[in-house]
């Protein structure tokens, strides 16, 4: 079937004229409208938008142009900022928000020629780990609807594992792309910081932010990576290194690769999870690569850490939303305290509410030093922790999330119970490192994710070691049951 | 009042004029529709991003450089975090620790003569905000952000002002300073030039600082000083009738002439500084800073004594001609066509005549109507004797409103200068003749008629007698005597 | 170390976030075990650790030619405006 084809297949194919975009994407369309709304992945779809980037990259195509992504339909995260197309974030203070440009990302991807199918669901503001926080309503997950898919891109996860589109784009600020990859058996990137734009991608955490892919596969995510990557002048943090040939570098052997082995990563690792993470590390092994064991012995520390630096870079990111120039209003606000107090009272989700409060409190008087600075300097320990690693071994790999999908509304009560499922992801956005999630395999019929995390701008050799393996499994071909 | 001491420090913002805003692309030029220079960063839409104007850091390197201050090799951007609707992201991109510009100082003239020292504790970058505009609007006010993002450089003082008028002299001295670098235009109308000031009193010795109270956006260098001079006032009497001054924001309502309190910022704002995760640390090397150098101009202070020692002027006529470059380099075209040794000459007229004429008409130096080398071919014939200088003024006038130049003017209004003793002589013995009640007086010991006397002498002469010769002339007359000439 | 009702109440203006009486213990408890979790940051040794603002390193802020490079779009930005009048954007009056 279409939504069965790699990227590099369905390209060949439109090549070949046996496919033309528009067929593609009215395939994938109509697999929306007849799988979504048990899952709720899609919020906005763009039908006509979207059949108007087929017919150009037809067009295109028959012109004689290729190219990887040419004619291929996505769904993008909708924190993505899309020219004339609504930009949500998941929350109800910019459900009504047309964003006027589009984000680096969405342009870059314009420019390859790809057809945008709509706007994924997201935990509001990329806050959240289930994808429960989104104004629009919970995303299920493909595997089992009654259990999250994690988050915030759960979206863009549940889409992707679906196949209501070739690949979905995301946002990992502690994990997003990555957990929710892992909980839907599918493989996520999320590159080094810097090494994407954050352009027109809201701001949840600027110091932690990238955007990537959720994929059918390392391949795929390496072709689309290509074109997403690069320097930006209009995002500050943006780095001007060139951006490998991923696709081409994939096939680089495994021979003589050392795995670094987190011991902080294993510990109290519930045992059918820690099994199938070993079994994936025997294929490596087997493929040439040797594990050894490394300590980060600060890693336990960044969770904390992170709900510590996360929240007050969003309380700040946030005090845009004031319905003044953009987004929802309270309606007769009786002064203008009472228009700010309302508007984003009313405006926001607990969630993120939460996160704002806890952010303006690490900042205040008083407990800014104790809070954000310590914060910080253990963040410095953590980030020189994986340095150290990365001297003896070429890559880490673990699990991705402790566990496998949890039940919708099982963890939503309590934050620091949700909060502690970042804990093997959260490491790698402290310390802006590149990772990828690949499924290794099930634990009650539900998807178990393989994280790598490499060194700064080390993206192909995460993609290659995760390519390697999936040439020599088939956890990542698949698909849930009704999804075929 | 002589046992009470002032403490003064001010908080100057200058608008840097860059083309382009400090974290946007979108022009500065004042007074353009509203929100027609805003764009998606200007009005903090969700996903921009801020990036940073290399122009700013120049002007704010060369400010530094101009104030022998320290510049940072390494500095860092702070959002401060309030909810205020001209500013649009809640928070200004400002500086907190690490401001590129660290400790410097300034010179300032006292009225008596005597050079003060004030210290700069710092000058850093940050974004301005947009404007509140409440005229016409029922109930509502109208936000107006062409202005947010332009650069701003605020330059804050040490407290080492003690009056209002030291306060007045250290902000003319920056204001001069950054024109003269062309880092600022300092229209106060316009906003580009604002101040705050940092006020307080406390008992003549005593150790610590009383409690200050904060006057924000004074717009002119007189308002300044009244309103410094208000808040003395109001704060010795507080605390003289047992009360204390509350730490406060206060405005000067410059047409009651008094301050008040600013009721929408009267709550403590906590601004949670940190640094500015979108911008990166801000790397000074020294050949940025050398460059940087290499374009400073003379300052104004170098100016002034060279024009003192070359010119043999006074140090206040000095600090009046440097006080911006185009004066300075109005009043050395002059002596220069005119020759170094009627330097004072020149100045006199300079300071005089021509400033008289540029604030009648409300024009600046460079919109002079009598360009530079047009009085020196005046005061040259000040210095030839051909006229005296009270003909000069009359002189001066007429070329300021029809543009001729001085010997034109001379000429065709017969102006030379009689310098003939005995053509003198002769209308001094007419006028002696035609007063004699005059003359018999003065000869009988009024001395004041000798003013009637060179009165009338100048009158019959329409002024063009020389006025040293007829001096020496009519003093030898009236006495009886004859004349050797 | 658990927040008060005051504590959330005085945050929560500084983030000018209505909260009503009836979500308020919610957020007490909730943001002050969020609190107590991050104290554990107190347990670790950072004497003499730089704070750490950037996970880049070795990169500093790239410094952009003083060029104007935007026009006037307020037509179309305005259309996502609540409320605009004669080109300004409208908030209830304020009063200095």
């Amino acid at each position: 079937m279409l939504h069965d084809l790699s990227i590099g297949a369905l390209a060949d194919r439109l090549a070949a004229k046996e496919l033309s975009s528009v067929e593609l994407t009215r395939h994938f369309l109509a697999r929306i409208e007849r799988l979504n709304p048990a899952l709720n992945a899609v919020i906005t779809v763009t039908t006509q938008e979207a059949l108007a980037d087929a017919a150009r990259a037809d067009a295109r195509l028959a012109a004689g142009e290729r190219g990887p992504l040419l004619g291929i339909p996505l769904i993008h995260k909708d924190i993505f900022c899309t020219d004339g197309v609504r930009t949500s974030c998941g929350s109800r203070m910019l459900d009504n928000f047309i964003a006027p440009y589009d984000a680096t990302v969405v342009a870059k991807l314009k420019a390859a020629g790809v057809v945008m199918l709509g706007k994924a669901n997201m935990d509001e503001f990329a806050m959240g780990s289930s994808n429960e926080t989104s104004y629009y309503g919970p995303v299920r997950n493909p595997w089992d609807t009654t259990k999250v898919p994690g988050g915030s891109s759960g979206g863009s996860a549940a889409a992707s594992a679906a196949r209501l589109a070739a690949f979905t784009t995301g946002t990992d600020t502690g994990g997003s792309i990555r957990q929710p990859a892992a909980l839907t058996g599918i493989t996520g990137v999320k590159p080094t910081y810097g090494r994407v734009s954050r352009y027109g991608m809201v701001a949840f955490a600027s110091s932690l932010d990238q955007a990537g892919v959720l994929a059918q596969s390392a391949a795929d995510a390496a072709a689309v990576l290509k074109v997403m990557a690069g320097f930006d002048p209009q995002d500050s943090t943006s780095v001007d290194v060139p951006v490998p040939d991923y696709p081409a570098l994939l096939d680089a052997p495994l021979k003589g690769l050392k795995i670094g082995l987190l011991r902080e990563f294993f510990d109290g690792l519930e045992p059918r999870n820690a099994k199938l993470i070993r079994d994936a590390l025997a294929v490596f092994t087997a493929l040439g690569a040797a594990t050894v064991e490394v300590s980060l012995p600060h890693l336990p520390m960044s969770v904390p850490t992170y709900y510590v630096v996360a929240p007050a870079e969003c309380s700040s990111n946030l005090s845009r939303f004031d319905g003044v120039r953009y987004g929802y209003r309270c309606t007769s606000p009786k002064d203008l305290t009472d228009l700010y107090e309302r508007s984003r009272g009313e405006g926001f989700g607990a969630e993120v509410k939460r996160r704002i409060m806890t952010g303006t409190y690490v900042l205040s008087a008083g407990y800014f030093d104790a809070y954000y600075l310590k914060a910080q300097r253990v963040r410095r320990l953590i980030t020189d922790d994986f340095r150290a690693a990365f001297e003896k071994v070429d890559l880490l790999a673990g699990p991705t999330t402790p566990t496998p999908a949890f039940a919708i509304g099982a963890k939503i009560d309590d934050p620091v119970t949700m909060y502690l499922n970042d804990i093997y992801t959260i490491g790698a956005n402290l310390a802006g490192l590149p990772g990828v999630s690949a499924p290794c395999g099930f634990v009650d019929g539900l998807p178990v994710g393989l994280q790598l995390i490499g060194p700064h701008f080390a993206e192909a050799r995460l993609l290659s070691a995760a390519h390697q393996f999936q040439l020599a499994t088939d956890w990542h071909t698949r698909r849930p049951r009704g999804y075929e | 009042m002589s046992n009470w001491e002032v403490v003064i420090g001010l908080e100057i913002h200058a608008q840097l004029a860059t083309r382009s805003k400090i974290f946007s692309g979108s022009p500065t030029a004042y007074g353009a529709a509203p929100n027609t220079q805003a764009d998606l960063v200007d009005l903090a839409y969700p996903g921009v991003l801020p990036v940073f104007n290399g122009e700013a850091l120049r002007m704010a390197v060369k400010f530094g450089l101009a104030i022998n201050a320290q510049i940072a090799p390494r500095s860092i951007f702070a959002r401060k975090n309030y909810f205020y609707p001209d500013l649009p992201k809640g928070y200004q991109i400002s500086q907190y620790e690490q401001p590129v510009v660290g400790q410097g100082a300034i010179t300032i003239l006292l009225d008596d003569g005597t050079v003060k020292r004030v210290g700069v504790t710092r000058a850093h970058l940050e974004e301005d905000a947009g404007k509140s505009l409440h005229e016409g609007l029922a109930n509502a006010s109208g936000i107006d952000l062409n202005r947010a993002g332009t650069p701003l450089l605020e330059i804050v003082s040490e407290p080492d002002m003690r009056s209002a008028k030291e306060a007045v002299a250290y902000m003319k001295k920056i204001h001069t300073l950054v024109r003269y670098l062309e880092i600022c235009d300092g229209n106060m109308q316009e906003g580009s030039f604002r101040c705050d000031a940092n006020v307080s009193v406390r008992q003549s010795g005593a150790a610590k600082f009383g409690t200050r109270a904060e006057i924000k956006n004074l717009n002119s260098f007189r308002f300044v000083e009244k309103a410094i001079q208000y808040e003395v006032a109001r704060q010795i009497e507080i605390i003289e009738s047992g009360g204390k001054v509350v730490q406060e924001t206060r405005l000067y309502d410059s047409d009651k002439h008094e301050t008040r309190s600013m009721r929408s910022k009267e709550e403590a704002n906590d601004y949670r500084y940190f640094p500015d995760p979108d911008l990166l640390p801000l790397e000074i090397e020294a050949g940025f800073i050398a460059s940087v150098r290499a374009t400073l101009p003379e300052l104004p202070d170098e100016k002034a004594a060279r024009f003192a020692r070359d010119f043999a002027l006074s140090t206040y006529d000095a600090g009046v001609l440097s006080a911006s470059r185009e004066l300075g380099s109005y009043f050395e075209a002059v002596v220069a066509a005119l020759g170094q040794p009627h330097a004072k000459l020149a100045a006199n007229w300079v300071m005089g005549e021509l400033s008289g004429m540029l604030n009648r008409d409300n024009l600046e130096i460079t919109a002079s109507r009598i360009p530079a080398e047009a009085l020196a071919g005046l005061l040259k014939r000040i210095v030839d004797t051909t006229i005296s200088g009270k003909i000069a003024k009359e002189v001066f006038e007429s070329m300021w409103s029809d543009g001729k130049a001085a010997d034109a003017i001379i000429e065709e209004r017969g102006l030379k200068q009689i310098t003939d003793s005995s053509a003198i002589e002769s209308v001094i013995d007419e006028v002696m003749a035609a007063n004699p009640k005059q003359l018999a007086d003065y000869r009988s010991g009024k001395d004041k008629l000798f003013g009637f006397f060179v009165g009338q002498v100048q009158k019959a002469t329409g002024g063009k007698a020389n006025p040293a010769q007829l001096n020496e002339l009519l003093k030898i007359k009236l006495a009886g005597g004859q004349a050797v000439s | 170390m658990s927040l008060t009702r005051q504590d959330v109440e005085k945050i929560a203006h500084l983030a000018r976030l209505s909260i009503t009486d009836r979500e308020m213990p919610v957020y007490v408890s909730s943001l002050s075990s969020i609190v107590e979790f991050v104290n554990e940051l107190s347990r670790v040794e950072t004497a003499n650790v730089e704070p750490m603002a950037h996970p880049l390193v070795g990169q500093h802020q790239r410094l952009r030619p003083d060029a104007v490079t935007d026009s006037d779009h307020h037509e179309k930005y305005q259309r996502n405006a609540p409320q605009v009048q004669a080109g300004l954007y409208l908030v209830p009056r304020v009063i200095e």
